[in-house]
């Protein structure tokens, strides 16, 4: 069961309207607490986010996925400034050839320039990532907080349709739906993933809701007379909202080794898209004479997919008041 | 006690049901002619055609086709596919492997997992804790089918110790593959470990056991050990059923003829009641390891109680 995260995601000190319903219940312990900052000479006290990103940056791991990101982000929009060999330039002749002068990564069984095509991989990937991410948040949210917020049989009645869904595998799931269409973009591939990858995040947003939904501050804006929906998106969601961070940045990286996981086994996306999971599917079977083939590529896949943990588990450490030294 | 595993298997009935209509209707409602498609480069013809749909209740509305399917499960007929064979051969041919496969990564994940988790639990920061931690985020970032080409890759054709395809080596088949697929797990199991070790022996009744003057083997193998598994050993029973259920892409890479295999196969061709059948299977181990790791969470921790 998660702790009411309120303690600490109170402002007080700046004044921010949402929160301030709790002020005067712990304006005395925030005062001791600003006297001994005082005291140690560092007075810039500052709520949840503020103490995270210090901390964050303090965070050699952080700062390792944080470059990586940005570094495959780059890639994503504007591969130009990695390369500028056409990835479509191809040549048989070279088919398959090693790495070598004019071409780091060598060439593919098309004998098109490897580094190239890795580079131009990333787009699609990332795109992905969010694309799936963000609709799986859509729909977690919306389930979580109805389920979490009125309980009884709605709250039953959703939990166990995800359980339902729950028992499918992520992958298993997305290529039963994926196998019997004809096209399959970014678009297709994205819905898939999310139709079997809300779970968690409604379950950590019905929970969270569930642990703040009785703090002192909804109970106030009950009083006043807020509507119900006001309460849940105003009030309950962004308190609650700390370990979907959290999970959404992680969810990012895991969604895009399951993108490459489905194009491998030839039920994600289709040529002439460029994507490493499509890369790995067409070298797996040179293994032995031409492995820099399936190596790059997921080498720069698993990099993606570790620049999001990292970020992740750093945002996690951060954002757990349990573990503030 | 039984009154909560009774409420519990009862639970499991909608949700066993829900699952296999929702794969029944994915297979059966989406666009995609699996009898037409049957035929390949040589269409057959209508009369085929339609005496096949009949007989697989191709024609009949989706709910109406699902509850006959069902009819046939309750007495114990999983249908056929295709090809006339019925889908309970298929998989009680293949189940051996997938639980071989399962067997072997979960033995991965006690000898392997455990190990590092205690021994990083112990030595907070030290050399080899880090070790443990930054080895477990670089696994976990690895997708399972590049994890199990780097297997094949390095000690398959490289080192040549183990076969890289297939299960014509016993056993010894199964240790590239039972690696890989426990990967994932492995890592958190040697995380979850470590964690719950290092808590343990941070509590009062360690300290009290250290100031009785017990010995630190004592300590750490009788009092702190033993309660840092527990979350352990629940986590690695639900694993089990999860193992069972996802193996597909470890499958595939390896070649090798399991369930997942199975169901892989059985998508792409649409036969419906191969898929059906083998996915509720899967759903059903899920559900089922769950309860009982439910149920032996209450065994081992004489604190939680099940009304």
């Amino acid at each position: 069961m998660n702790e009411p995260r309120t303690e600490t995601l109170d402002e007080p000190t700046r004044g921010e309207g949402e929160h301030r319903e709790s002020f005067s219940d712990r304006v005395d312990d925030r005062a001791e607490e600003l006297a001994s900052a005082a005291a140690a000479g560092d007075i810039e006290q500052a709520g949840l986010w503020r103490d995270a990103w210090r901390q964050l940056r303090r965070n050699p791991f952080f700062i390792v996925g944080a470059v990586l990101f940005l570094v495959f982000a780059v890639m994503a929009v504007a591969p130009q400034v990695f390369t500028s060999v056409d990835p479509r330039d191809c040549s048989l002749a070279r088919s398959g050839d090693g790495p070598q002068p004019g071409a780091p990564f060598g060439y593919d069984i098309q004998g098109c320039d490897y580094y190239a095509n890795v580079v131009h991989g990333a787009r699609i990937s990332l795109a992905i990532g969010f694309l799936a991410v963000l609709g799986t948040l859509v729909i977690g949210v919306v389930v979580g907080a109805l389920a979490g917020y009125y309980g009884g049989w709605i709250d039953s009645l959703l939990a166990r349709v995800t359980d339902i869904f729950y028992g499918l595998p992520l992958i298993l799931g997305a290529i039963i739906l994926l196998s019997v269409l004809p096209e399959r973009g970014v678009l297709e591939v994205s819905l898939a993933l999310i139709a079997f990858g809300w779970m968690t995040a409604m379950r950590l947003v019905r929970s969270n809701v569930i642990g703040v939904k009785q703090a002192d501050y909804v109970q106030a804006a009950r009083a006043l007379g807020a509507r119900t929906g006001r309460i849940i998106t105003k009030h309950i969601l962004p308190n609650a909202m700390a370990p979907v961070l959290v999970y959404s940045t992680i969810a990012v990286g895991t969604i895009i080794a399951s993108e490459a996981t489905l194009t491998f086994l030839g039920v994600g996306l289709q040529l002439p898209e460029i994507s490493w999971g499509l890369q790995i599917n067409a070298a797996q079977n040179r293994l032995r004479d031409a492995p820099h083939l399936i190596l790059f590529p997921s080498f720069f896949l698993s990099l993606t997919v570790l620049a999001f943990i990292l970020m992740g588990d750093a945002l996690r450490d951060a954002l757990d008041p349990k573990l503030r030294r | 006690m039984g009154r909560y595993v009774l409420r519990r298997l009862l639970l499991t009935v909608p949700v066993l049901l829900g699952a296999s209509l929702l794969i029944f209707a994915m297979v059966y409602a989406l666009p995609g002619d699996p009898i037409r498609a049957l035929g390949g480069d040589r269409p057959l013809s209508e009369a085929v055609q339609a005496q096949l749909r009949a007989e697989y209740n191709l024609d009949d509305p989706l709910l109406i086709q699902y509850l006959k399917y069902l009819a046939g499960l309750v007495q114990g007929d999983f249908g056929t596919d295709f090809s006339g064979r019925p889908v309970l051969d298929t998989i009680l041919d293949r189940l051996p492997v997938t639980v071989r496969l399962a067997l072997v990564a979960v033995g991965f994940e006690i000898l392997i997992g455990i190990l590092a988790g205690v021994l990083a639990g112990l030595r907070r920061g030290s050399f080899f804790d880090n070790l443990v931690l930054v080895s477990t985020t670089v696994v976990v970032s690895i997708p399972v089918f590049v994890l199990g080409f780097l297997a094949q890759y390095v000690f398959g054709v490289r080192l040549g110790w183990f076969p890289i395809a297939g299960i014509t080596q016993g056993w010894y088949s199964y240790v590239l593959p039972g690696l890989v697929l426990a990967a994932l797990s492995l890592a958190y199991v040697a995380r979850l470990t470590r964690t719950s070790l290092a808590e343990n022996l941070q509590s009062d009744y360690v300290r009290t056991a250290r100031a009785k003057g017990l010995s630190e083997t004592t300590v750490v193998g009788k009092h702190a050990l033993r309660n840092s598994l527990i979350p352990v050993v629940t986590f690695i029973g639900a694993d089990l059923g999860a193992l069972l259920g996802g193996a597909i892409v470890t499958e595939s890479v390896f070649n090798i003829p399991g369930l997942g295999r199975a169901v892989y196969d059985a998508v792409l061709r649409q036969e419906g009641a191969v898929v059906v059948g083998i996915v509720t299977l899967f759903v059903f181990f899920y559900i089922f390891f769950n309860l009982v790791v439910d149920v032996l969470y209450a065994a081992l921790d004489p604190r939680i109680r099940y009304e």
